[in-house]
């Protein structure tokens, strides 16, 4: 299906303020105790959360993964909550308490970003349990890794959403890695999608790294979805530049599959495409280059000003 | 002496294990290899010395890496198994709660489940909850299971080994605070710790401190700061958590008459209770004062600095216990 220009604009811009948010956090989380814990980007992968989340409405969900940032992002969290957040303030929109790995927005329905590996999918299984109990015109995406797919976890839950007819996107960003572990040498399955069948449920293949094809077919499988068809395993093909985490000198990644996959920067691709179109000019691209820069910055600066909770402040939120 | 960091006692009581039986071998995420590069890790080099035979780097899928481990064990192998934090300890918790734990019992004694599963645990990295929850009260739990702790690398090498050896299931904790830990003294030759033995890793006679892992260190800088005002606190390391040395608990509190507990994980259901209940029903004539648990609180490990320092009881926290229990 031919994608609108103001969609393919709205992705592309939700995937150059992910770039630069990224761009932020490598920076400074090398800077000794400005950011606490392990920091794990995305670079490269932004089509998957900004393609699948343009073909959401603001009432369906998300659940993600220890690499949320695109994610959150891309459904509309606010980039000054998630950096204050990151950096363990106050102000976060989690008060501190989750920081980079857990950050759960539910305001704008992603509320849980759990870093235990496939861990996602049956939480997804009980969120659209309640959309289908309650007929609600809504569906949940669910963000998982190829490594997750090793999991037992997904296999229970991709078993119980076809059986029960959810209305559930599983949707798998394979980045050819899983920590130190190219994909071939944790599965036997050339594509994660065929493990959908076995379930009884459609399985996608997506080019990972053209926003608009991941568009598509969320689109799609959303409408199978809210119509009662069940759930859609989509598996995004895409590829992670850096390391697993940044501290990760990640020798084992070849350096010229790097470059090829840099390459099909999903950025590059859309924007390129969008000014062969002639719809935006290269004004036009400036411009949102700068605003995103802007819009970090903002948040770089508000997570720096603000002030960090209050020790005692760790025994509060346990209990409702 | 040669000087090692606890992953580097862990690797070369590994090391050493396996080349002393072709049946050890070792499995997990990451233990060949890592994303993490550094000699101060405990699967650092294994792969390249031993192949990927006996160094297999799994997919992620805790449940199959326990099982792997129960059912190598029972035909004979000696599978030193890895869960990388122990939070993910849940998802390989039915293989070792329900099976490790008590096929042998279910065998009526006829099948032996010599396994080792090491686990990195503790907080103090900013990873917070799903990464830093300390469990050892949950295996210590479960008949059949041997729960080791060690605070140092001396320690560690030795448990290890007879873990290794040991034809039980061992749950083997590593606190990760200890591999960066400044590198102490280790012997190099062959030498083995038994396990269920505790350690008094600093005589005194005014109160007892029991701990274990990496609350160790900050018991020993409490005891420091106390020793210049007169105050001498005796300290035992417990080591092994299960089977629990109850001995050498009970000789330390009938001398100093004093007992405080102190562990990093939460407080409810924590060890310290049960070692605060040994006291009571053996060792309550020794009493002098209440016994008081040092512990982390009741709250899942937050992420932020101030938050995650709140969580992590230290020597202060000590020093404060110990002194509303001296006269
Ligand atoms: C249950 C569990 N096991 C192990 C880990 C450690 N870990 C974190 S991310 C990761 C790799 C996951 O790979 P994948 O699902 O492909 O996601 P990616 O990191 O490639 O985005 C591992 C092993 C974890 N967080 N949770």
């Amino acid at each position: 299906m031919d994608v609108s220009v103001e969609k393919k604009i709205q992705m592309l811009g939700t995937m150059i303020v992910s770039r630069k948010f990224s761009d932020a956090l490598r920076k400074l989380c090398k800077i000794k105790d400005k950011i606490p814990g392990m920091m794990i980007v995305a670079d490269g992968q932004e089509a998957v959360g900004s393609g699948v989340c343009a073909a959401l409405e603001p009432e369906d969900a998300i659940i993600t993964n220890h690499r949320s940032h695109n994610h959150l992002l891309a459904k509309g969290a606010d980039p000054k909550a998630l950096m204050a957040e990151i950096f363990g303030k106050k102000t976060g929109c989690n008060k501190g308490k989750s920081g980079t790995l857990h950050l759960a927005v539910p305001e704008i329905n992603a509320p849980c970003t759990t870093t235990v590996v496939g861990a996602t999918l049956p939480i997804a299984v009980g969120r659209a349990f309640a959309q289908q109990y309650r007929k609600e015109p809504q569906v949940t995406v669910c963000f998982f890794g190829d490594g997750a797919a090793d999991e037992g976890s997904f296999h229970e839950s991709l078993n119980l959403a076809a059986l029960w007819q959810l209305p559930l996107i599983f949707v798998c960003e394979n980045n050819l890695y899983a920590g130190g572990q190219r994909y071939e040498e944790h599965t036997r399955v050339t594509d994660m999608a065929d493990r959908a069948g076995g379930y009884g449920m459609p399985g996608i293949i997506v080019d990972g790294n053209d926003a608009p094809a991941v568009y598509n077919a969320a689109l799609e499988a959303r409408q199978r979805a809210v119509s009662g068809n069940g759930p859609t395993l989509i598996e995004c093909k895409t590829y992670r530049w850096g390391g697993h985490s940044e501290t990760d000198p990640h020798e084992y990644q070849p350096r010229d599959e790097i470059k090829a996959w840099q390459e099909k920067c999903p950025i590059r691709r859309l924007s390129e495409a969008l000014s062969d179109q002639g719809a935006v000019t290269a004004a036009h691209m400036a411009q949102m280059m700068s605003q995103a820069e802007e819009v970090v910055e903002e948040a770089v600066r508000f997570a720096e000003q603000s002030p960090y909770p209050a020790p005692r402040e760790a025994l509060e939120d346990v209990y409702a | 002496m040669q000087k090692l960091g606890m992953g580097q006692a862990v690797n070369q009581a590994l090391r050493e294990e396996m080349h002393r039986d072709p049946g050890v071998f070792i499995a997990g995420e990451g233990v060949g290899v890592s994303i993490h590069v550094n000699p101060m890790l405990p699967t650092h080099g294994l792969l390249e010395e031993f192949g990927p035979g006996r160094v297999k780097d799994t997919p992620v899928s805790e449940a199959v890496i326990a099982g792997l481990a129960v059912g190598a064990a029972e035909a004979g192998l000696r599978p030193v198994v890895e869960i990388m934090f122990n939070p993910f300890f849940t998802l390989a918790s039915d293989m070792i709660v329900n099976h490790a734990a008590k096929l042998r019992y279910l065998s009526g004694g006829k099948s032996t489940f010599p396994l080792v599963v090491r686990i990195k645990s503790g907080a103090g990295f900013g990873a917070g909850c799903q990464h830093s929850h300390n469990l050892e009260a949950w295996v210590a739990h479960c008949p059949g299971l041997k729960v080791v702790m060690p605070a140092t690398p001396t320690d560690a090498k030795g448990l290890l080994k007879t873990a290794i050896r040991d034809d039980n299931p061992v749950i083997f904790i590593e606190h990760m605070g200890s591999y960066f830990a400044p590198p102490m003294p280790v012997p190099e030759e062959e030498y083995l710790i038994p396990l269920g033995r505790a350690d008094i890793k600093r005589k005194g006679r005014d109160l007892t401190v029991v701990t274990w892992s990496g609350m160790l260190g900050a018991a020993m800088g409490a005891a420091e700061t106390l020793s210049r005002e007169g105050i001498d606190i005796e300290i035992v390391d417990l080591r092994t958590l299960t089977p629990l040395d109850t001995e050498t608990i009970l000789a330390s509190v009938e001398k100093t008459g004093r007992l405080i507990v102190m562990h990093e994980a939460t407080r409810t259901g924590g060890f310290a209770g049960e070692i605060a209940a040994v006291v009571l029903e053996q060792g309550f004539k020794y009493l002098k004062a209440p016994l008081r648990r040092v512990t982390g609180p009741d709250i899942p490990v937050p992420v932020s600095p101030p938050l995650e320092r709140f969580y992590i009881p230290n020597a202060d926290d000590l020093i404060v216990a110990v002194r509303e229990l001296l006269p």
